[in-house]
């Protein structure tokens, strides 16, 4: 589905990824992990298409086209969705008007008519339930005055709207206490299916008791060191990240 | 130094006054405005008060006053967009009967030609009796010239539900210069909603639309008024709106500029009794060469009244928007609560927006704010709804409907909030 290969990136300037080689197959679920500054959130955002980094070297073919070459709207309407780490909040802008647009747009791109109203209202019924989000959180202005929770849960909710066939979640766990935690890893799971894939970005082990990877990625100075399976998590967990360090020889 | 030459669009004004005299007042109270309009002249780039719009070159050119094209049915019908309203039209500057629907007014309402309005009590009253023709130029030149308008009375206690629709319609085949002047008096505990709108509509020459109302809001009253600006590029607007409030009464006025080469309003406001309650909120979309300038003034003269000002706008092309809020608290006016805020979206590197909050304030024990912002679309934002899978384009119109939402949903009318949004949204297809 995803094959990533020799990814070089910078922002400004700098490069941030040095090299990244990536495999992801439907069905799968890949977890990256790695210190702070690695890279992490750097791959999400060229993935997902940020204007502001810049892709010097490699390539990124996802289901056979060009990611690289796509919109950051063609990316998400061929099924790439990004759970952001910091969700913007967008007063004004009603979660519902925007995923009902959102929907329409991705429908247009496919070929197919805009979603009949009564669908819609059903498919959010259903999808708020998944995550256990308030009705009346749907019905806000996207993200505003939400706890750090409910953006999360709110991330999720429009994962479950759009079917992404590959989705990122960018440190989705970070500031959730551990009833949120386990909610929007409940969702995830309940989304997951043969035929798509997840890429779990972490800094923290505990995730993983809730969303188990098939893979795990330890990314470090921008570029994946070691690969291996769930165990490699519970690894890194145990002996912290300058295990790492110390095997790369930094 | 040459005068004649200085005052060249002056003079030329002051030479046309001379056969077309406004009716409506003695001559004593004529002259005062013909002297006061002849002292102040036509504004031009060195006054403080109107730097920002260049009225000479608005004025450029031979003009008539009254048009001498007339209005359809069908036109009016086009731009009559409240269906339950009553509706007023102003043809060229003048009150139409045949094209106005007035002939079943709700009780306590009264509506007249303001020509024909002279005999009548609250007429005399009030009519001229807060515009001040040494206060501004426009001011002094609708005083001498008006003769055509509305005279609006609400009786004491009556609530009108159906909104009042004020057309302004111009159709002019040369330049013109028009001077409707409208008398809204709203008695003791009575409530009324205003929309005026101000179109231009078949025309092949500069309509210059110099229009003035006067709203007197008494006590305890209720007030709600709308101003919905869309004469396009033939259309130049000096829009003044002169209140006064008196004790507890709630005055909301809404001003919507959606196009016209060149819009100046001047919204002067006298918050003149206790526990009174004003709100201003202004739209102004801009693109092209347009230049829109609102100039408000928030006059607090008695104490524990609150005023609130929202002023928001979208600048596109080369288009120019200014923003100058004065709020006077006056020494008796302690406990005053005035708000001010003027956010600005600029969405070319060629707009311009010049913004100045004035705050004068006389009284210790008051609480006022004012801020001002001008900033580009988030990119964060812009990425975020992309990311989504929502066009770049898609995303810009959400995001700048969002902004002008602040605005927008303090519309009360839900035909008139459908209405602004849909401009909108045409304007950002």
């Amino acid at each position: 589905m995803l094959s990533i290969k020799n990814l070089h990136a910078s922002i400004g300037g700098k490069e941030i990824l040095r090299g990244i080689n990536l495999e992801v197959k439907a069905g799968e679920i890949h977890a990256l992990m790695g210190p702070n500054g690695s890279g992490k959130s750097t791959l999400s955002a060229v993935l997902a298409g940020r204007p502001d980094y810049e892709v010097t070297e490699g390539s990124v073919t996802f289901n056979g086209k060009d990611l690289l070459e796509l919109s950051p709207e063609d990316r998400a309407r061929e099924g790439v969705f990004l759970a952001f780490q910091y969700p913007v909040e967008i007063p004004g802008v009603s979660n519902i008007n925007f995923l009902k647009t959102a929907i329409n747009e991705i429908r247009a791109y496919k070929g197919q008519t805009p979603m009949e109203a009564k669908d819609f209202l059903a498919m959010v019924k259903e999808k708020q339930k998944l995550v256990e989000l308030d009705g009346k959180l749907a019905n806000r202005s996207v993200n505003e005055g939400f706890s750090g929770g409910e953006k999360k849960r709110n991330e999720i909710f429009q994962m479950a709207m759009l079917e992404p066939k590959l989705a990122i979640l960018d440190e989705t766990d970070s500031g959730l206490d551990i009833d949120a935690l386990r909610i929007v890893a409940g969702g995830v799971n309940k989304l997951k299916s043969k035929d798509n894939a997840t890429i779990v970005i972490t800094h923290y082990q505990r995730l993983l008791d809730y969303i188990v990877p098939d893979f795990v990625h330890i990314l470090y100075k921008g570029q994946i060191v070691k690969s291996g399976t769930k165990e490699l998590a519970l690894e890194l967990e145990e002996k912290g990240y300058d295990f790492i360090k110390e095997q790369v020889g930094a | 130094m040459n005068v004649l030459e200085k005052n060249t669009t002056t003079d030329k004004i002051l030479n046309l006054i001379q056969n077309n005299t406004s009716a409506l007042l003695g001559k004593e109270a004529r002259d005062l405005a013909i002297e006061a309009f002849s002292n102040q002249g036509i504004p031009n780039r060195k006054s403080e008060e109107y730097k920002y719009v260049n009225m000479e070159l608005a004025l450029k050119g031979d003009f008539v006053f009254a048009g001498s094209k007339k209005v359809s049915a069908e036109q009016v019908a086009s731009v009559s967009f409240l269906k339950d309203a009553v509706v007023v039209v102003i043809e060229n500057g003048i009150f139409n009967l045949t094209l106005s629907k007035i002939n079943s007014l709700p009780k306590g309402l009264e509506i007249t030609n303001i020509s024909e309005s002279t005999s009548i009590e609250a007429f005399q009253n009030h009519f001229s009796k807060y515009a001040d023709v040494n206060a501004d130029t426009f001011i002094a030149l609708n005083t001498a010239l008006a003769s055509g308008g509305v005279f609006v009375h609400v009786n004491k206690s009556a609530v009108i539900e159906s909104p009042i629709h004020v057309i302004h319609i111009a159709s002019v085949s040369e330049n013109t210069i028009l001077n409707p002047r409208n008398l809204i008096v709203v008695e003791e505990n009575a409530q009324i909603t205003i929309v005026e709108s101000y179109v231009v509509v078949d025309s092949s020459a500069k309509a210059f639309n110099n229009a003035l109302t006067e709203i007197v809001i008494e006590a305890s009253a209720i007030v709600d008024h709308y101003k919905i600006q869309d004469e396009k590029d033939n259309g130049n607007l000096i829009s003044t709106t002169q209140a006064v409030q008196k004790k507890q009464s709630v005055f909301s006025t809404h001003t919507f500029t959606l196009s016209g080469a060149l819009v100046r309003n001047n919204l002067n406001m006298v918050l003149d009794g206790e526990y009174i309650e004003s709100h201003l909120n202004g739209l102004y979309l801009t693109n092209g060469n347009q230049v829109v300038d609102n100039h408000t003034l928030v006059d607090h003269q008695k104490p524990n009244c609150n005023s609130n000002e929202l002023y928001k706008g979208i600048i596109e092309d080369k288009s120019s928007a200014t923003f100058n809020g004065k709020i006077y608290v006056r020494k008796d006016a302690q406990k005053t609560n005035a708000f001010q805020s003027n956010k600005n979206i600029l969405l070319s590197d060629d707009g311009t927006i010049n913004t100045k909050p004035q705050l004068e304030i006389y009284a210790d024990d008051v609480k006022c704010s004012h801020g001002t912002s001008t900033g580009k679309l988030d990119e964060d934002k812009i990425f975020y709804l992309r990311a989504r899978g929502l066009s770049e384009a898609s995303a810009k119109k959400l995001l700048m409907h969002a902004f002008a939402s602040e605005v927008v949903g303090t519309i009360k009318i839900d035909a008139l909030r459908e209405y602004v949004e849909a401009k909108i949204s045409k304007r950002f297809e």
